[in-house]
């Protein structure tokens, strides 16, 4: 019910930060390791995970969200959406400076959203799609009014999907090319001060940052480390202070979290509840066939593979939409482990013992060792099973091209289905080419008018039931196997507090902590 | 001919070499599966056709491969390795960021390797069939066939978590600012291990060939002439039997110097140093053409180098070689 806060009625939300307590600490240094080494630190050019990571203090959005999605204020004071659901409008902190000293007002935002994103952001070009107009009546204010009701529209205010990127900076300039890439400018608690390539990158306190007290601390390192049991050493060392998700590989987690004064997080992911699956290729082979994928399902053991594989982090996924999501419902079909009932299916359908091939997921041993679990679920009940292998770019050609029988892939979904969940499902988006899209190649034109009509509804009330009756219907059919939610921990050291209290976690979590002396 | 004359016709014949290769590896690189455009937009975790196209067109790749081709090498023959869309910065820039720290891991791995390797191997071959013999030639065993990612790991075990002797990994403490003298020693501290690591494999080999050359040298019968002359035992040694027992070592040592360049990939990312070696493999796995091609034709052109450097070095340790030719 975490939608509740969000009732289309009209509301209105008066800046309420944190208060800063006295027992907060203001100083210090944090070092934070960040892999791979971004691309690039330009928040609206690259938005892969380590540049969230780092470019997360530097650039800045309207809105924040906390671990139940509900948003705050962030570059937004408040915020007010109309009855229809059709006009969104956000009055802005004022006294908000760049960091090269020009002031931040409303027609950044618009340009950011309207010109700059527009051309480079592929993720919120999708929402931008159910946008008529975004003007700035005044400084202050910035109103985005939509040509239908999206519901999830409230949620594409966060900082890796609309970062505002400074318009005296980038108005009639090759965005790509534009030499101030190298030297990011944003509004964040932290300004850029050096990157030296293959060894760190060095953040220090925005001193004129618009929210009294804070940052807390003097300077953040974002350290490159490029091996994962070096990474580990750097932080039972103390050169490093935190490790954020997916820095280690799993086993080590229990080892490094048993050392005296480490904490250890699972929050911070809420946001993008990354879910993992394996594609089943549903053009050919023995996946075409449905009995097939639902034997999959049942023959595999997936609370042994998250307790042994994963050490115990994650959940296992019951469906297409992770726990966290809006309009999550495990009132579906539960495929529990049930090899006699995939032995069953596998001869209703006839299967004659053809190979099929698992392509892993190339990020490390974790992902590896997964695919050889499943592998011996799928031979217990005499499904022939090859492992496949290829590097990232070689795992995306195969992807795309759909040369491949099942392969493992995470996605994150981004707090809404009609962000994150349904591009994988609907057959407009079955195109060669791109691995994030429906690689499997499903194909229900039923649910593609649900999975439509439940984008654009008003009220969380009629879009919850929609969802509801699409998780039922697809969770039958299998299109892919669903494996967990994962959960990547954060591993820090006790004495930084304040460190995850959002739903991007760390990503913008230096904005808030302090260390305890 | 004399040694400008040599060099000039291996210079000339290198050019040409380098082009060779440069257009190798461009068919090479593209032959491998996998769209750099695709693994940028990968890394964000969605794209639609619209942003694959738009990265295709910026990093040229709409266009035939025989332009892209004709492209790159217009470019290299005017010394420009190209830009590297991903990273956002020109090849030569990104090369010459990391080459220092490539070049002091990889130089004093050499030096130290040559220097000990030879030395050892020396002592060897004078107390040959002695314990101390048995006793080097035993560690040079274990360091030849240990794996060095095993080596280096437990090298960090030891000296940075178990004791704290020395940093674990980086070029330098990170945020300390130190200038001057304080800055040299600092990173020297963090050099001790990566070279030591990368260095006893090579001292191991260097030592084992000198030994067996030195060996081999001595049984001839001009070092008995030596011997009859009345000549000690050191001068000997150092004057006849090294000076011809060296010609070896100095063949492997060329070989080796050539890959200084290179970089070691191992040894760099165990050790996260920042060097060549990881920028190599780091933009192989992103598909980062213009930058691999780059290393790869930086580190050939070490590669003909350091073989004419060590044509050099034959002469004079031997100045039979030039006479003959």
């Amino acid at each position: 019910m975490k939608y509740l806060k969000l009732k289309a009625t009209t509301f209105l939300i008066a800046a309420s930060l944190a208060s800063p307590l006295a027992a907060q600490e203001a100083g210090g240094r944090l070092d934070i390791v960040v892999q791979p080494e971004p691309p690039g630190l330009m928040l609206g050019l690259v938005q892969n995970g380590p540049t969230q990571l780092v470019a997360g203090d530097i650039y800045e959005s309207l809105l924040r969200y906390d671990g139940d999605l509900n948003p705050m204020p962030s570059l937004a004071k408040s915020w007010e959406i109309s009855e229809d659901g059709l006009t969104y409008t956000f009055k802005l902190n004022e006294g908000v400076k760049w960091h090269d000293g020009e002031d931040f007002t409303a027609e950044d935002v618009v340009f950011s959203a309207d010109v700059f994103l527009r051309e480079t952001h592929a993720r919120l070009r999708a929402s931008l799609a159910y946008v008529e107009s975004i003007t700035a009546p005044d400084p202050m204010t910035v109103v985005f009014k939509l040509k239908e009701p999206f519901g999830p529209f409230i949620n594409a205010f966060e900082n890796g999907t609309m970062p505002i990127v400074p318009k005296h900076i980038y108005e009639g300039t090759d965005f790509a090319n534009n030499p101030a890439n190298a030297n990011p400018i944003g509004t964040g608690p932290f300004k850029f001060k050096e990157w030296v390539k293959g060894s760190h990158i060095h953040l220090v306190k925005n001193e004129d940052y618009y929210v009294d007290g804070l940052p807390y601390l003097d300077e953040v390192y974002y350290r490159v480390i490029p091996d994962a049991a070096a990474r580990a050493v750097a932080f039972e060392t103390g050169e490093v202070d935190v490790l954020p998700g997916g820095s280690v590989e799993n086993w080590d987690i229990p080892r490094l979290a048993e050392m005296d004064g480490v904490c250890v997080t699972e929050k911070g992911w809420e946001f993008l509840a990354p879910l993992a699956w394996m594609w089943l290729n549903n053009r050919e082979g023995p996946t075409a066939n449905e009995k097939f994928r639902q034997a999959v399902m049942y023959a595999m053991d997936r609370e042994f593979m998250r307790d042994v594989v994963w050490n115990g982090y994650g959940k296992v996924a019951t469906g297409p939409i992770a726990s966290s999501t809006n309009f999550y419902s495990d009132d579906v079909t539960i495929y529990d482990h049930n090899p006699e009932k995939a032995k069953e299916l596998l001869a209703e359908m006839g299967y004659d013992g053809e190979p099929v091939s698992i392509l892993p997921l190339p990020y490390g041993e974790t992902w590896q060792r997964w695919a050889e679990a499943v592998r011996q679920n799928l031979s217990e009940v005499g499904i022939n099973v090859d492992i496949d292998s290829a590097d990232v770019a070689g795992w995306n050609e195969k992807t795309s091209q759909w040369d491949y029988d099942m392969a493992f892939t995470y996605l994150y979904q981004y707090g809404d289905p009609a962000l994150g969940v349904s591009r994988n499902y609907t057959a407009d988006r079955i195109k060669k080419g791109s691995p994030w899209n429906n690689v499997e190649g499903y194909e229900n034109p039923s649910l593609d008018e649900k999975w439509a009509a439940a984008a654009t509804m008003v009220t969380p009330e009629e879009r919850e039931a929609a969802y509801l009756e699409i998780q039922k219907e697809i969770v039958d059919d299998v299109p892919v196997a669903w494996m967990q939610e994962l959960t990547f921990p954060t591993i820090y050291r006790c004495n930084v507090n304040d460190l995850v209290t959002t739903a991007i976690g760390i990503n913008d979590g230096p904005r808030n902590a302090w260390i305890e002396k | 001919m004399t040694i400008f004359a040599v060099i000039a016709s291996r210079l000339s014949k290198a050019i040409l070499t380098l082009l060779a290769i440069a257009i190798l590896n461009f068919f090479l690189i593209h032959a491998a599966p996998g769209d750099p455009a695709v693994v940028l937009a990968g890394e964000a975790g969605a794209a639609d056709e619209q942003m694959i196209e738009q990265l295709r067109e910026r990093f040229g790749l709409d266009q035939p491969l025989y332009v892209q081709l004709g492209k790159y090498i217009a470019g290299i023959v005017q010394l420009d390795l190209g830009y590297s869309f991903r990273q956002g910065a020109p090849v030569a820039e990104l090369i010459a960021d990391r080459l220092p720290a490539t070049l002091l891991l990889t130089m004093t791995a050499f030096v130290v390797s040559l220097a000990f390797g030879i030395a050892f191997g020396v002592a060897a071959a004078a107390r040959v069939g002695k314990p101390s013999d048995t006793v080097l030639t035993t560690m040079a065993l274990l360091f030849y066939a240990t794996p060095l990612y095993w080596l280096a790991l437990m090298a960090v075990l030891v000296f940075s978590v178990w004791f704290g002797w020395l940093p674990g990994f980086g070029y330098e403490t990170v945020g300390a600012n130190y200038t001057g003298f304080a800055r040299v020693i600092d990173i020297a501290k963090h050099l001790v291990l990566p070279a030591l690591t990368l260095g006893l494999f090579f001292t191991a080999v260097y030592m084992r060939m000198a030994r067996a050359s030195m060996l081999e040298v001595s049984q001839l019968d001009f070092v008995k002439t030596a011997k009859a002359k009345g000549l000690s035992d050191p001068v000997i040694r150092r004057r006849h039997i090294l000076r011809n027992a060296i010609l070896p070592v100095v063949t492997l040592a060329g070989l080796q110097a050539g890959q200084l360049v290179g970089g070691a990939v191992l040894t760099e990312t165990v050790f996260a140093w920042p060097g060549i070696g990881r920028l190599m493999f780091e933009s192989l796995a992103a598909r980062d053409y213009n930058t691999i091609l780059g290393v790869f034709l930086v580190s050939a052109a070490m590669v003909i180098l350091f073989n004419i450097v060590t044509d050099i070095v034959y002469r004079i340790v031997d100045p039979r070689i030039g006479a003959r030719s």
